[in-house]
This record gives C-alpha cells, structure tokens and sequence, in this order.
C-alpha cells in the first residue's frame, strides 16, 4: 500500500487551512459592490399576511431595495419542490402545498420569510428590517403530529386534508397478521424519535452575484451538492438557465445533511442580484439556523415484534407518523418511507415485516435527512424492540440478537433490500470482548454496594449506504439518478488533479481521494489536488450525504483512473519499446517487468502532451473522465455496548465505557474512519441524552438557541473504544461500505437500552435528561 | 447590535458620573447577559460604561474574620486564589464549577450578583453565608439585597465595590448544571456560621430568585448531616418548571443538593 496509499492513517492535509484560520467559506468572500440582505421573519407559526408597508424602511440608510414575497411570485420565482414522489397506500400521489421562497399570504411556521432587505451594509439592512411594517392575521396552530392529526385541527394546506400528506406502507399486512396471530409472544413499545436540530458549525449563507452583460449568475453558497442545487435552480426555480449559473460551493464548515437541500434564502439572493443589478450577500445567525435550517428524525412510532415459541422473530409490524414540517423540503418525503421502512429488518431473519408511514404538515420548521436520515429512526425502533423483547422473554440480549441474525448472504429481506454481505455475530463479539461482557454482573452487584444503578445496553444496527443505484431509487420515486462523476487530469509535469462531484465538508476527501491516487501510482499525495465544489470546474455530481462518497464518488474515480492508466500504460510501452502488458506501475514510474528499464510518470505525462511521440492514432493528453452507478446499497453495520451508571437521586446519567465494532468494508484512512465514528456517536449519545427540539403549543420554538438546546459537549461524552471487523463490499471495487452516518445511526438505542437496563424500567423517551431519568426512577411521576 | 457609546472610566466616581450623564445608561461588568442581549438587538443602551478596567474594583482581601472580594474580581481569579482558599474553600469551589473557562475569565462575583439572575452561583453564596454587599454609596446585607427575578437592591446607577463573606465555621455547595446552559439547573450553599446558625440558599430552583430553604436549615441546625435531611420534604409549589426540569424534579434537586453540599462541607 505504501505510506499514504489506502489503509493508511494519513494526516489530513486540508487541516493546515483550517487549523490556521485559512478556510475560505462564503462569508469570507467580498465581491464588489456587494450589498447585504436581512430578512423580515414572521414571528407567527401560522398567519395571514395582511399587509406590508416598507414605506419607512425604504427611507432608511443605505437601503438598496425592500422586496416581498407577491414580488417574487409576481417575477414567476418557482415554489420549491420535492424531489421524492411517495404514493399513498390508497393509489393516490402525495398531497403537497406551495412552498414560495418567501411568503405571499400565509406564513405556516415561524422564522419563515415575507420579505427581504437589500442594503450597503448587514447593519443597515438589519436596521430597515425593523423598520417593515407586516399585519399579520393570526390563525390557530399545530405544532406537532398530535396536535395536527386531531379532527378539528387547524389545516394548514388546502391540498392536504386532514394535514396528511401521505399514508404509505411497505411489506406484506396480511402476512404478517397472521405471524402476529401464531406468535408465542409480542412486544409492543410505543417511540418518540426527538426532532433534532442540525447545528453545522457554519450557519448558511450565499452570495448571488448577477453579471448584466453575461447574463450570467454566480452564487457561492454553503451546499453539500452544488450541481444539484444548480439543476433544482435551473429547472424548477426559473432563477436562471443551467449554463448560465454557476454554483460555487466553497469549503463548507459542516452540513449533516441540512445543507443537501436548497433553500429560499438562496433562491431569493439570486433573483434579488437581478433586481438590484448588484451583488446580494446573505449570511444566517445562529439564530435563523434554529429557526430556518431543516430539522431531523422526529417520529411517533407504534412498534410490535412477533416471536414464536422458540425466540425467532416472526414478524414486525410498525406505525410511524412523521412530522415533515410546514413545507415539504427537496428530500423529506423519502426520509421516513425508503430510507426508514427498508431498515426495519435490522440485522435479523425477519419473514414478515409490514411498515405504515403517514407523514403529517404541522406549522414547525421542515424536517428532513439529518446524518442518517431515517436509518437512525430504523434502527432505534429495531433494538429498542429486541432489548425489550430480551428483558420480556428473559434471554440474555446478546444471544436473543445471535439466534435471530442473518447469516447468509446475500439476503433479500421482505422490504426490498437485499443485503450483500455482512458477518453480525463478529461485530457482536468484538463488542462483547471489547466491554468484557460476562464481568458485567459482578461489575453491577459492586456498583449497587456502591449505591449506584449500573445498566448495559445493546445497538446492533445495519444501514444503507452507497446511495443509490439510479434506477432502484428511480422505480422508488426518486426525481434524480444517484450516481457519482470524476475526471483525472495528469498534468504535463506529471502532477494530477482529481475533478470530483463528491463535496467535502469536513469527510476528509481531499486526503482520502488522494490516498487511492497514491495507491494505484505510487506517487506522494503532496502531487495530488482534490477540486469540488465549482459548477464551472467539475463537470457534475451529485453531491455528499448517505456516506455515499467513498463507495460512489470514489469509486468513479477509480474508473477514471483506470481510464488514465490504460492510456500511460500505452504511452510506456511505446516510449520503452515494451509490450503494454509488461508494463507495470511502481513508485510513479512504468516499469517493464523483469528488466530495468523504466519511465517516470512526469516524462510519460510530458510525452502525453508534447504528442512528439505518441502510438500511432493516440490523442495527446492524459485526461479521462468516468461516470459511476452504484448496482447495490452498501450495507455496513455493526454492534455497539454502551455501560454506564445512573445517579439516583438526580438522574444523572454517566459512561463507565462505550464500545463500537463497526463493518465498514475496507478503510481508506483509518485515523479519518475513526474521526467519522467519534462524530457520529457525538451525535447518536447526543440524541439519547441531550438534545432535542422543543416548539411550544403556538408554535414559537422553546429551543432556540444554545442556552436551551443541549449541544453534546466533549465532557458529556465517554472516550470511545473502537474496533472494526471486515467483510468487503463485493458491489464496488474498493470493497468499501461507508463510516459517516454509522455512530449516529447505532448510538442512540445502545444508551437508551443501557439507562433502562439500569433502572429498571423501560418507560423512557429521548433525550434522557436527568430529569426524565429521574421521573421514571420514581416511577414516571 | 445598535449603536452605543462605549467608556471606560478608570474610577468607581468617574464611572458613576458618566452614568448620570448617559440617558440610558448600563454598567458593564463582564458582559455575559448585557451582551447577548445588545447583540440580539434586545437592549439599546445609549451608554455602555465598563467597570472592568477599575482598578480599585478588582482585588481579594482578608481580614481576622471575612473575606472581602472586590466586585470586577473574575471567578477566574476567586478559583485561583490561595487567600480564598485558605479562609472560604466553598466559595473557590463554586467559581471553579460556574460555567466554563471563558466565563470564567471574563465574567466577574459582582456582575453575577447585580444582575440576579434566578440561576447565577454566586447569589447562592451571598444569601447563605450572609454576606454583606458593599456599594459606592452604602453596605446592603445579603437578606436585603435580592430582590427577585433580576432584582436588586441596588439604586440606579449605584455600583457595587465588594462582598464581605464572614468565614464559617462550615460551608459546602453543591450544584446540579444545567445541561444547555450549564447554570445551575438548582444549586445550593449550605453554612453553618461561627456561632452555630445555619444557612441555606438554593439558586435555579425558585420562581422568585434565590431563596433560603427553611425545612434544610431547621434540619441541618438539629443535626448537621446529610442524614438529616431524609424525611425533609421540599414543596413543589413556586418552584420553576421547564424541559429541562419539573418543579417536583427541582424540589427534589434542592434536598439531594444539600445533602452533597453538607457531605462537600465536612
């Protein structure tokens, strides 16, 4: 593999910028003759917007333009869209309101824009925001799927009766009733899976720059998929024409998934930039990040599990109301259905799975994909169920999950995946070796001397990654193919610059992707550039989430590649005189094998491009592009132990160790594998203990900030002990499966499972704080 | 943030002279309410008069029987001193576990107790130890000086120059944090004072501010262990309920408080 090669824990080389200050991301970038926009926010989770006098702010210093939400319908400014098509079980197309990029008449959630000042400074542009008069009507508000779903409740789209957007189902129902009637046992738990808000370290922003000779359209913007966002722009948005847009995507400091999405802010930037024949910048605060930024996961779930007498899993069946928001945003609607039911096998033989999903509009935020995008709703439900089962069928929890594993492969499973490879009860061994399982009991009895309440908990979940191969997802209703692109381009001197649509914002890329270049060539990474993230540099791509940039967008790379190889190879055996076949590549050189003739990748670049000496009919140049379509999801999993104690008298929750044996297939850079994991776990522990998203009857979100939302912080948190075990991917060359969502995918049911384990009662919803933890020691009081 | 005008005067009478000019004026002290407050456009202060650079305000003394710790003293510096240590270690515990280490460098004891925020430390420490707040214009006893949620004794425009805390024969605090915002979600002080009286003060828990527990003090008076307070029962009733704590979670949180700060205390 050679030092930097794949399997190596290469220091990551984009940490210089950023650990120096050097990062530049939007808000860095000044254009000239740059002006600023401030939003006027609606500070009612539903109203009528009466009217809209900017009379006085248009009055006010440096005010370059006050515009309203009747303007840009008025311009013909697409509503924003969806990208998914879900079906209702009644045969009927999803039930989807008009989503303006800035509300003409009705604001449905709070923070949600009316109106936008253009001025010379964010000041002055703050300033007169103040200064817009709107009148609003208020109208009655439901701001969560209980209070939605009540007959008699406030409606929020006249195309969606009821606030239903859709009623879904996947799997077989009557199969698995009659499971469920021959079963020897059932579990049953009823889940809340908490609303969680993402909380990049960078709050958005964009800048939309309107070139009049040209034009032409700039917006550098904080996107983890800029081709998409200029497709959805070009095509639905009528802000501009594709060729006539360019979208950058600069570094980006953070994204979970809530920067996947397009969103009005941008959409308003870009045709404010026409209007005032200027550069229009925005930057989000904190603030418009709680209040505007998409949301994740929460779900109500009504969860049953079907066991025959000999503790096999005969059957699940589960009932999910997910609550997409106001709006549905671009992938919302596939988030609780294909990326949430298809999981709901887990890791086990399950024969008979039936899932109904109904997705409701309440007058909150939009919710969708949040790092791991309904895989961690899958999952949390799947091993809640199996430790409540273990503690029910009183079976160590461990061997109830080994005796219903799937130890074949490939597996099809009743709700549609098909799982490739896999080797669960490794996983779960290194985990239970890693934690010392069968020291827990003594562990427990000296911790209740002690006065303490020790618990143990298991996760053993799957995911899917590798999204997507394009004509799977298409058949499911997906608007867009889930490919990736890349381009390799050997430079005359011999250095080489790797064009890829996968974005990086934070996954490490731009060392990985190298590490793979220094692999198959044997050349320093220092000879290697990553470029993404320019809709004028990289042809196209479709972006980062799904912990899809390994198995889809390096592998096209790869295929690239192996393009640009053939072609040097050629070029070698033709300067050295050598059959092609006795060439190979070591160390940057083409050798011919057995001798000790050799040429160095620089002088076969040079020959490349100065063509003085090319095979006959050869095109000069050393530049190959690829395009990759994944034919499978990528299936890592893994088992994860969480042991802690509880402090009875305050609820307080604290680690004694937290252990992870993940799948991943084959690890590029272990160092950033580990990173991943550790974030993912951050954010999986924080979902379990800390966080959550709180709007009040009204709808004002009582968790708007830091002082209320709890953010995990490094000393909430154990030191991980990680291990891995590896089965190769067999669907994608590199045998890599995917590590980014993992920990946040695992975590959350290994710390819920431990806590109830610990007090002795399984009554628990999430966050556990300690004041939860605390009523349900006392006995949910 | 809007427009303001900013001074830093280098006396606590220039300070109070330019606060009188100003036509709404705010002291500044280390800025951690003020100052998210202006930058959410909440607070518009005409003037903003920074006490922090007085160098007559910053400084901990002792004397045979208190220690007297100067208002603009960061709980940085109260954590660090020996002379704190030595004469109310209590009170060096409370500002090691306040916040995290930024606050603890900026934010200052007499910021913390002028503003009287229902879940601040330090008010805890004052009322329980029976402290005496001492002012550019007079002495306010600690019983006097809280007034309620965000309420003060204080005058407008008078300033804090010290605390004078009376070493006791005992003192402990003990503090369940706020998850979010790491104030205390219910912290209490427990002293038993040189002649033998006890005090106890519980920060985060009420509705009205920092409150004395009666029910722990005649407890604690009878019996000076965390024991004693088994069959003592806190009221529900007053006390703040929010997500991240029910009043009965808090009530419970004031008994098992003071039974870790009598443990803490000896």
């Amino acid at each position: 593999m050679g030092v930097e090669g794949i399997g190596a824990s290469v220091v990551r080389k984009e940490d210089r910028r950023f650990v120096t200050g050097k990062g530049r991301y939007v808000d860095d970038i000044k254009l000239v003759g740059m002006t600023h926009a401030y939003f006027v926010r609606s500070p009612h989770a539903h109203a009528k917007v009466k009217s809209i006098d900017s009379s006085a702010a248009m009055k006010m210093p440096g005010v370059v333009g006050v515009l309203t939400g009747k303007e840009i319908v008025d311009d013909k400014i697409g509503n924003l869209i969806c990208g998914w098509a879900i079906t209702s079980r009644d045969g009927t197309p999803m039930k989807m309101g008009a989503w303006p990029a800035m509300a003409p008449e009705t604001v449905r959630f709070v923070g949600q824009a009316v109106a936008v000042v253009i001025a010379e400074t964010k000041n002055q542009a703050h300033d007169a925001a103040e200064a817009v008069v709107v009148n609003y009507e208020e109208l009655p508000a439901a701001a969560d799927i209980r209070a939605a779903i009540k007959p008699g409740a406030p409606q929020l789209h006249p195309e969606a009766p009821g606030n239903v957007i859709y009623d879904w189902t996947l799997g077989d129902e009557a199969a698995t009733d009659t499971a469920f009637k021959s079963a020897a046992n059932v579990v049953s738990l009823d889940i809340t899976n908490n609303r969680l808000v993402p909380n990049a370290m960078e709050p958005r922003a964009a800048i939309a720059d309107y070139n009049d000779a040209e034009e032409h359209f700039t917006l550098y913007t904080t996107s983890q998929n800029p081709h998409v966002a200029r497709l959805v722009l070009s095509a639905f948005y009528n802000v501009a024409q594709e060729h006539k847009l360019r979208v950058v995507a600069p570094d980006v400091g953070g994204g979970f998934g809530s920067k996947i999405f397009i969103y009005p802010e941008e959409m308003v930037a870009l045709w404010a930039s026409k209007k005032v024949r200027r550069p229009v910048k925005w930057t989000g605060d904190r603030s418009e990040a709680f209040l505007t930024d998409a949301h994740g996961r929460d779900h109500l779930t009504k969860a049953e599990m079907a066991f025959d007498a000999s503790n096999k899993i005969i059957g699940l069946r589960v009932k999910t109301y997910a609550n997409l928001g106001a709006y549905m945003s671009l992938f919302s609607s596939s988030v609780p259905t294909y990326l949430y039911a298809t999981l709901l096998s887990g890791q086990y033989n399950i024969p008979n799975i039936f899932a109904e999903v109904i997705s409701v509009y309440t007058n909150t935020v939009p919710v969708d994909a949040y790092r791991g995008a309904g895989r961690p709703e899958a999952s949390f439900v799947v091993e809640r169920l199996m430790e409540t089962a273990a503690r029910q069928l009183k079976v160590d929890p461990a061997e109830l999950r080994r005796k219903n594993f799937i130890t074949a492969f490939p597996h099809q499973t009743p709700v549609i995946m098909a799982y490739d490879i896999g080797d669960f009860g490794a996983s779960l061994d290194a985990a239970l070796k890693a934690i010392d399982y069968s020291g827990f009991p003594a562990r427990k009895d000296k911790a209740k001397k002690e006065g303490k309440l020790r618990g143990i908990g298991f996760s053993c979940y799957i995911e899917a990654c590798g999204i997507a191969p394009s004509k799977a997802v298409g058949s499911l209703g997906a608007g867009v193919g889930l490919w990736e692109s890349a381009e390799v381009r050997v430079n005359p001197v011999g250095t080489i610059e790797i064009l890829t649509g996968s974005h990086s914002h934070g996954q490490g890329h731009e060392t990985t992707f190298c590490q793979l270049v220094a692999e198959r060539l044997g050349v320093p990474i220092s000879q290697v550039q990553i470029v993404h993230g320019d809709t004028d540099k990289v042809q196209f791509g479709m972006g980062t989430y799904g912990s899809r940039s390994a198995a889809v967008g390096l592998t096209a790379i790869l295929k690239a590649m192996e393009k640009v190889e053939s072609k040097a190879r050629k070029i070698a055996a033709h300067q050295l005189e050598a059959s092609e076949d006795d060439i190979v590549i070591e160390n940057g050189a083409f050798k011919v094998t057995g001798t000790d003739k050799s040429i160095a990748l620089p002088m076969v670049a040079l020959a490349a491009y100065t063509a003085h000496n090319l095979p006959d009919g050869m095109e000069p140049g050393l530049k190959e592009g690829a395009f990759y379509d994944p034919t499978n999801f990528t299936f890592p999993a893994g088992a994860y132990i969480c042991e802690l104690e509880v402090d009875a008298g305050t609820g307080k929750t604290g680690f004694v160790n937290f252990v992870a044996a993940d799948d991943f297939g084959r690890l590029i850079n272990p160092m950033i594998v580990e990173g991943q994991v550790h974030g993912g776990l951050a954010q999986g522990i924080g979902q379990a203990l800390l966080e959550g998203a709180v709007y009040d009857a009204s709808g004002q979100l009582v968790t708007a900030s830091f002082m209320d939302y709890t953010m995990p912080r490094a000393d909430d948190l154990p030191s991980f002990k990680l291990n891995h075990t590896t089965t190769l991917c067999p669907g994608n060359p590199l045998g890599v499966k995917g590590c980014g969502e993992a920990g946040a995918i695992g975590a959350s049911a290994a710390v819920i499972n431990a806590i109830t384990d610990a007090i002795g009662n399984n009554k628990l919803e999430m966050p556990a704080t300690p004041d939860r933890v605390w009523h349900a020691i006392h006995g949910n009081a | 943030m809007y427009q303001t005008t900013y001074h830093c005067p280098s006396s606590v009478e220039e300070a109070a002279a330019l606060f009188g000019k100003g036509s709404d004026s705010k002291y500044l002290a280390g800025g951690h309410t003020l100052i998210p407050v202006m930058k959410q456009r909440l607070a518009a202060p005409s003037d903003v008069i920074d006490l922090g650079k007085i160098k007559e305000l910053v400084g901990i003394e002792v004397s045979a029987d208190a220690l007297i710790i100067k208002a603009a003293t960061t709980y940085f510096d109260i954590l660090r001193s020996a002379e704190a240590k030595k004469a109310i270690p209590a009170i060096v515990h409370l500002a090691s576990v306040l916040g995290d280490p930024q606050v603890r460098y900026r934010g200052t004891i007499g910021g913390s107790i002028a503003n009287n925020d229902p879940a601040a430390d330090f008010p805890a420490a004052v009322l329980a130890l029976g402290a005496t707040v001492k002012t550019n214009k007079r002495s306010i006893s600690a019983d006097d000086f809280f007034k309620g949620l965000f309420a003060t004794a204080l005058d407008d425009g008078e300033i804090i120059t010290a605390i004078s805390f009376p070493n006791p024969a005992k003192a402990g605090y003990s503090k369940m944090r706020h998850p979010a915002s790491r104030f205390a979600l219910t912290g209490v002080f427990v002293v038993k004072t040189k002649s033998g009286d006890v005090r106890v003060a519980a920060t985060g828990a009420s509705q009205d501010g920092v409150m004395r527990v009666p029910a722990v003090e005649a407890a604690l008076k009878a019996n000076w262990a965390p024991g004693a307070l088994e069959n003592v029962t806190i009221s529900a009733e007053g006390l703040l309920s929010d997500i991240h704590g029910s009043s009965s979670y808090r009530a419970n949180l004031v008994k098992v408080m003071a039974q870790r700060a009598v443990t803490a205390a000896g």
